[in-house]
């Protein structure tokens, strides 16, 4: 019984404990500290006659369809890439991809900042040359949250490249080599050996990425701050700006739970689905 | 043969292309870290014509970096330890021993999986508040100490020792802690050092929860402080560079000597055999 209480008490107290004490706050008016009287669903009404809600969740859902899907994909290409090489290129390589993934997000944002300074940015050129114009990307309500994506997808493509590398790596050689054999080109190879043994890595990838880019806040909040014009305004920034901005921790609750049964719904359904697919 | 392996030099020379376009915003921020400020706005060239480490002095002396530095390691290195302790000693009940709720207990753990942590962060603060542990390591600590998926690890693990092993140190009467300590902890170091990096490398890496626990700029992270140089010093590329890639050092470090172990550890979190 020693052996599991350290771990228990700590996670009713500091995991358990949150749970149920959002759910409770998120009936009452509190503000962040302090008690607060039994609203009844009040706050959930509010949040749901709250325009900026709307804007939250849309965000949130844009911000979900520039990431997860080409994330995915271009995970899915670099593997590819990789696997075909050996030894230490491959293992060099399989570095300079991965290794965004590992770093601080407020370093990620911190160069891409810079690299993309409406002044002095290096990528400038390369936006000028496409559009014609130097743009302050995370100032411009059209820009902004695409950029957000790519800085995002930068940073935690490397993940995804890992997943994929390991699974393209179990399948056997001489599928590919029966194949070819055969007279199978290089695509129908892909279309038919490689797509469909490769797709539970890929359901993974993509729901593990769906749950990860729901719960958007901190490149938003260091790159736009939910600007400009809201363009880029994500639910976990609602909760930050309710709770520690206006002092309403009982509103800021109900737009958690929000979140909560959001990202736990997601996630039966991942469940539902590898299950099935499992069968 | 010939044209497959003009094919293969292609594929290596198109890959070695994208892989350093990938990293080139890495290299361009060293790069920049290592320029005089106004050759910095001043040209695009791709190399420092002057080597200058006065971003890098400045960073250290000028700003609260080194105070910055000794929370990280301080509030990573305790984050870990407590994590691996608690998760380990859990992990094996839930594999060798048979009590009451083990079932049960299983299942929560499991289902925790679900519950998006960023979601807790408004009642987390308020029971810190209540603890008066906003603005202290302690505050910074506690609400990192559970992660689910190393306990789940751990008993996938421990399910593997051999029975015989366990057996035998009971006849030679070892209580459970002698056994998990002496036996089942050394037979898996391997998984243990891996666990134990990217649990440190995501202690070092939060942003969120130091961000709003610490109240004074003495208290924070490095992740959370690095923000505060531009933003009472005001923006200079070079100075934000040299700072942005200290604070990515140690983890960068961590990764290039443990990398094998990070990549098992990600494999191993995400339900992939490593």
């Amino acid at each position: 019984m020693l052996l599991i209480a350290p771990f228990v008490i700590c996670y009713l107290v500091v995991f358990a404990y949150p749970v149920y004490k959002m759910f409770a706050m998120s009936f009452t008016d509190a503000p962040l500290i302090g008690e607060g009287e039994w609203v009844g669903l009040d706050n959930y009404i509010r949040m749901f006659q709250n325009k900026l809600f709307y804007t939250s969740v849309y965000n949130t859902l844009y911000f979900v369809v520039l990431t997860v899907v080409p994330n995915t994909l271009i995970g899915l290409g670099i593997a590819m890439m990789i696997v075909r090489l050996n030894g230490w290129v491959q293992a060099s390589i399989l570095i300079l991809f991965f290794m965004p993934y590992i770093l601080p997000v407020t370093v990620v944002t911190q160069i891409w900042q810079w690299v993309l300074d409406q002044q002095f940015g290096i990528a400038q050129p390369l936006i000028e040359a496409v559009v014609g114009k130097r743009v302050s990307v995370f100032r411009d309500p059209f820009w902004a949250m695409p950029m957000v994506a790519v800085v995002t997808i930068w940073w935690t493509n490397g993940f995804n490249v890992l997943l994929f590398v390991s699974a393209l790596r179990n399948i056997p050689r001489d599928y590919y080599e029966a194949a070819s054999l055969d007279g199978a080109t290089r695509l129908q190879q892909f279309r038919r050996i490689t797509w469909p043994l490769l797709w539970p890595v890929t359901a993974l990838v993509l729901t593990l990425q769906l749950i990860m880019q729901l719960k958007i806040f901190d490149q938003i909040y260091l790159m736009t701050q939910g600007g400009p014009f809201n363009s880029t305004y994500v639910l976990l920034q609602l909760v930050y700006r309710e709770a520690f901005g206006r002092n309403q921790g009982g509103y800021a609750s109900a737009v958690a739970v929000a979140l909560f049964v959001i990202i736990v719904a997601v996630s039966i359904l991942q469940y539902q689905l590898l299950k099935a697919r499992g069968k | 043969m010939g044209r497959v392996s003009s094919g293969n030099i292609l594929l290596l020379v198109f890959t070695l292309i994208a892989a350093c376009a990938w990293a080139f915003p890495l290299y361009w921020a060293i790069v920049t870290s290592l320029k005089p400020e106004a050759e910095v706005v001043g040209s695009l060239s791709l190399w420092p014509q002057t080597v200058d480490l006065s971003s890098y002095i400045f960073a250290l002396f000028e700003t609260n970096l080194v105070r910055w530095y000794v929370n990280s390691i301080g509030t990573s290195v305790l984050i870990t330890a407590i994590v691996i302790v608690i998760s380990m000693m859990c992990g094996y009940a839930l594999s060798q021993i048979v009590f009451p709720g083990r079932r049960m207990l299983f299942l929560v753990v499991l289902a925790s999986f679900m519950v998006p942590s960023q979601a807790l962060v408004v009642s987390q603060f308020v029971l810190m508040h209540k603890f008066g542990m906003i603005n202290t390591w302690g505050g910074i600590i506690l609400p990192q100490v559970i992660i689910p998926v190393v306990v789940i690890v751990y008993k996938q693990f421990f399910d593997s020792v051999p029975r015989e092993l366990r057996e035998a140190a009971k006849l030679d009467g070892c209580g459970e802690f002698q056994i998990l300590f002496k036996l089942y902890l050394p037979l898996n170091w391997g998984i243990t050092t891996a666990l134990s990096i990217i649990t440190f490398i995501m202690a070092w890496n939060n942003f969120l929860w130091p961000f709003l626990v610490t109240t004074s700029e003495e208290m924070m992270t490095v992740t959370v402080g690095i923000t505060q140089v531009g933003d009472s010093f005001g923006v200079q590329y070079a100075r934000d560079m040299a700072v942005a890639v200290m604070a990515a050092m140690p983890v960068a470090v961590a990764y290039l000597i443990f990398q094998r172990r990070v990549t098992q550890a990600i494999m191993l979190s995400s339900g992939i055999k490593g």
